[in-house]
């Protein structure tokens, strides 16, 4: 039967990775993470869990462990944040590049200087490009079943996936979550079944030396493959809801049918940018919500489909690109580039370093957005001292000095 | 009836390996007492190359090659996971100096602290031989490398990996060279009989491109650097037991430094070569003082 408890991001994340009968855990403490270690640990020395836990001494070597594990054909998993991830930013590589079905948490977390524990996504959407699959935890529930559903899926194109979750707002945060029933997840999520297990009877190189005549293939079936888990990932939420009682979208709409105003965001502070579509809809705006849950693969289709022909689209981006805009608005504007009946697209950055994203944010957005006549590329939204808007005009930064043999 | 070096032979005859390679010979060596129930783990290194590119490979046991940094806990991934699947596989990782003594050394002293069921190799040439010879820490004093060129010769003696290894007191260590094959296998059969926790092999492993000397020379540069107790034979047990398993001669050093053009320089200063003669000198005393002090019963009888 399933179980309803009260627990916090980070247990619930330890439970996915319970129910998915992880079997190589390899992971390294940081803040905000720790509670996730903390209860694999107790899980495994209480022989709950019956998998192999590698206190490792870095976060690299968290990765580097997983790597070894699923190389010979273990279910492997980690969690980490910030720092960590970034610290693992090669392994990430590796994992990808050996085709290895490797899951972890990132509890997302501000990179430093200056020392950070709050939450912004800057840590994981600096891993973009890497060929890891990314799903954006909302909710304690969510931490859990991703975990359960980025298997179902990273077993299938032999690719690794993270499943992201914000700092303290969801990490730490208690929440009812339903556990479920480890017979259904073990309908639902087979034992693992790998090509390779590095079978001493099978003696082959592993990632070794290609030469120009294969490399690109190599990249190009990777790409393919990140392709083909778009759809899979729609095919195993559906079967998630057949078997485990609660359907899985990579995009989630929210009063879209009629909305000219669409908020897009991603991760738990969607949860109070509902709250203030609903608000707004009582102030007679048409607005609507779009979540973006799988950021790789990008669901491009979906967001073309549902944000052709709508007034204005607002992203709400709790990172930022220097150099250009907010990582969500960028993708988004990518998508929708050259597509008829495109809407303006006006990029939020919000929430740098867990600043507090309220329900007020929202609104405050939402009133911006309403007037406002040009889309930005990048509208800052509450930094000190500075209204809603792009950079400040009269900043004083150093001019360069004229050069001695320029007079 | 059994040599003491085993006639299976687990590497193919053809590898990309230089003329008169010290890693390539220590591979062969090593895994006729290994065995076939061996999983390697490879990172950035000669042996990267060794092996050929792919769809070559040179051993017929798998090769996991991974990043330079991460032998050791690579390896330790793998032996997890066999371990969940009830496999008794050995797991070998086979890393140069730079992936030991450099850039490897955190993940290699995390995995000994932890005492990981792993065996991990080091196959020492003494620089950055991959690259092109640049110096490592494990590059000796007085030594050419491009990155030490003969105006300024590495000043700094080989980083002592030993004591560090014995210093995370695992239950066995040792160092050895394929010019004494008989030792080596001896050495590869202890740590193959201590099941359960990390052992550690440190190899001597010429390379002539990179010592700037002749390949034929290749096993008389590795017993002479034993004989001149440049690079004595012993092994190490719990961190504490030290044994040594080879006695040097009275060959001078020099008769070790002059077969090697990268040694050159050194031969040349005076100062330099009496540094470097107090330095091998007072660790062999220290060497002989706890191999000593590990055998009370021998006293007196060497």
């Amino acid at each position: 039967m399933p179980e309803r408890l009260l627990l916090t991001g980070n247990h619930a994340a330890a439970y996915g990775a319970m129910l998915s009968k992880a079997e190589v855990i390899s992971a390294y403490p940081i803040t905000p993470q720790t509670m996730i270690v903390e209860l694999l640990s107790e899980l495994t020395a209480s022989g709950r869990m019956p998998a192999k836990f590698i206190t490792v001494e870095s976060e690299h070597s968290a990765m580097a462990a997983c790597v070894g594990a699923s190389s010979a054909g273990a279910r492997a998993y980690t969690a980490t944040s910030g720092q960590g991830l970034a610290l693992m930013h090669e392994m990430l590589h590796w994992a990808v590049g050996a085709r290895l079905p490797i899951v972890l948490t990132n509890v997302s977390r501000a990179m430093a200087p200056g020392w950070s524990i709050w939450c912004d996504q800057n840590d994981i959407l600096s891993q973009r490009d890497v060929g890891w699959m990314m799903l954006f935890a909302e909710s304690v529930q969510e931490a859990q079943d991703f975990i359960i559903w980025m298997y179902r899926v990273a077993e299938q194109v032999f690719l690794p996936g993270m499943v992201g979750m914000d700092a303290f707002i969801l990490s730490h945060t208690a929440e009812p979550l339903i556990v479920h029933d480890q017979d259904a997840v073990d309908a639902y999520l087979p034992k693992f079944e790998p090509l390779y297990d590095l079978d001493p009877a099978q003696p082959r190189a592993y990632g070794g030396l290609v030469n120009r005549d294969h490399y690109f293939e190599l990249r190009y079936k990777i790409y393919e493959n990140m392709d083909r888990a778009g759809q899979l990932l729609v095919e195993a939420g559906e079967e998630f809801g057949d078997v485990l009682g609660h359907k899985y979208t990579p995009l989630e709409g929210y009063l879209l049918d009629d909305a000219e105003y669409v908020f897009v965001s991603a991760g738990a502070m969607t949860s109070n940018v509902r709250q203030a579509v609903r608000d707004m809809r009582e102030k007679g705006i048409k607005a609507g919500l779009l979540r973006v849950i799988a950021f790789r693969p990008f669901p491009i289709d979906g967001i073309r489909s549902i944000l052709a022909g709508r007034r204005k689209v607002a992203v709400l981006d709790r990172n930022m690109s220097a150099g250009h805009s907010g990582i969500f608005a960028e993708e988004i504007r990518s998508a929708l580039l050259g597509q008829p009946d495109a809407p303006p697209v006006y990029g939020y950055i919000v929430g740098i370093g867990g600043r507090d994203v309220r329900v007020e944010t929202a609104m405050d957005i939402c009133d911006d957005v309403l007037v406002r006549e040009e889309p930005e590329m990048a509208l800052f939204v509450g930094v000190k001292g500075l209204p809603i808007g792009p950079l400040r005009k009269d900043a004083s930064i150093r001019p360069l000095q004229p050069l001695e043999v320029m007079r | 009836m059994r040599w003491v070096v085993p006639e299976a032979e687990h590497m193919a005859e053809g590898t990309l390996g230089c003329q008169g390679c010290g890693g390539a010979l220590s591979m062969r060596l090593v895994l006729k007492e290994l065995g076939k129930d061996t999983v390697a783990v490879l990172p950035a290194c000669c042996w990267s190359i060794i092996d050929g590119p792919w769809p070559v490979h040179a051993l017929d046991i798998p090769v996991l090659h991974t990043a330079f940094e991460t032998a050791a806990v690579v390896a330790t991934g793998v032996k997890a996971a066999k371990e969940i699947q009830g496999k008794d596989t050995t797991v070998v990782a086979w890393a140069g100096d730079g992936g030991t003594f450099d850039i490897g050394l955190q993940a290699l002293s995390g995995a000994a602290e932890r005492n990981e069921d792993i065996v991990f190799i080091c196959y020492d040439n003494e620089a950055y031989m991959n690259t092109g010879i640049q110096r490592s820490s494990s590059t000796p004093t007085g030594t050419w490398t491009t990155t030490t060129p003969d105006q300024r010769p590495e000043a700094r003696p080989k980083k002592d990996i030993m004591g560090i290894i014995a210093a995370h007191r695992i239950p066995y260590a040792a160092t050895a060279t394929a010019a004494y094959p008989e030792d080596l296998e001896r050495k590869v059969r202890a740590a193959m009989a201590i099941k359960g926790g990390m052992r550690f092999l440190h190899l001597l492993s010429v390379c002539p491109p990179g010592w700037k000397m002749e390949a034929d020379q290749a096993i008389e540069v590795m017993r002479r650097a034993v004989r001149t107790k440049v690079f004595p034979l012993y092994e190490i047990r719990n961190g504490r037991e030290y044994t040594i398993t080879r006695w040097p001669d009275d060959l001078p050093l020099e008769d070790y430094f002059s077969l090697q053009g990268r040694f050159k320089t050194l031969l040349e200063d005076e100062a330099m070569l009496e540094l470097v003669r107090g330095n091998v000198e007072e660790r062999w005393q220290i060497l002989l003082d706890r191999h000593q002090r590990s055998h009370p019963e021998l006293a007196g009888a060497e």
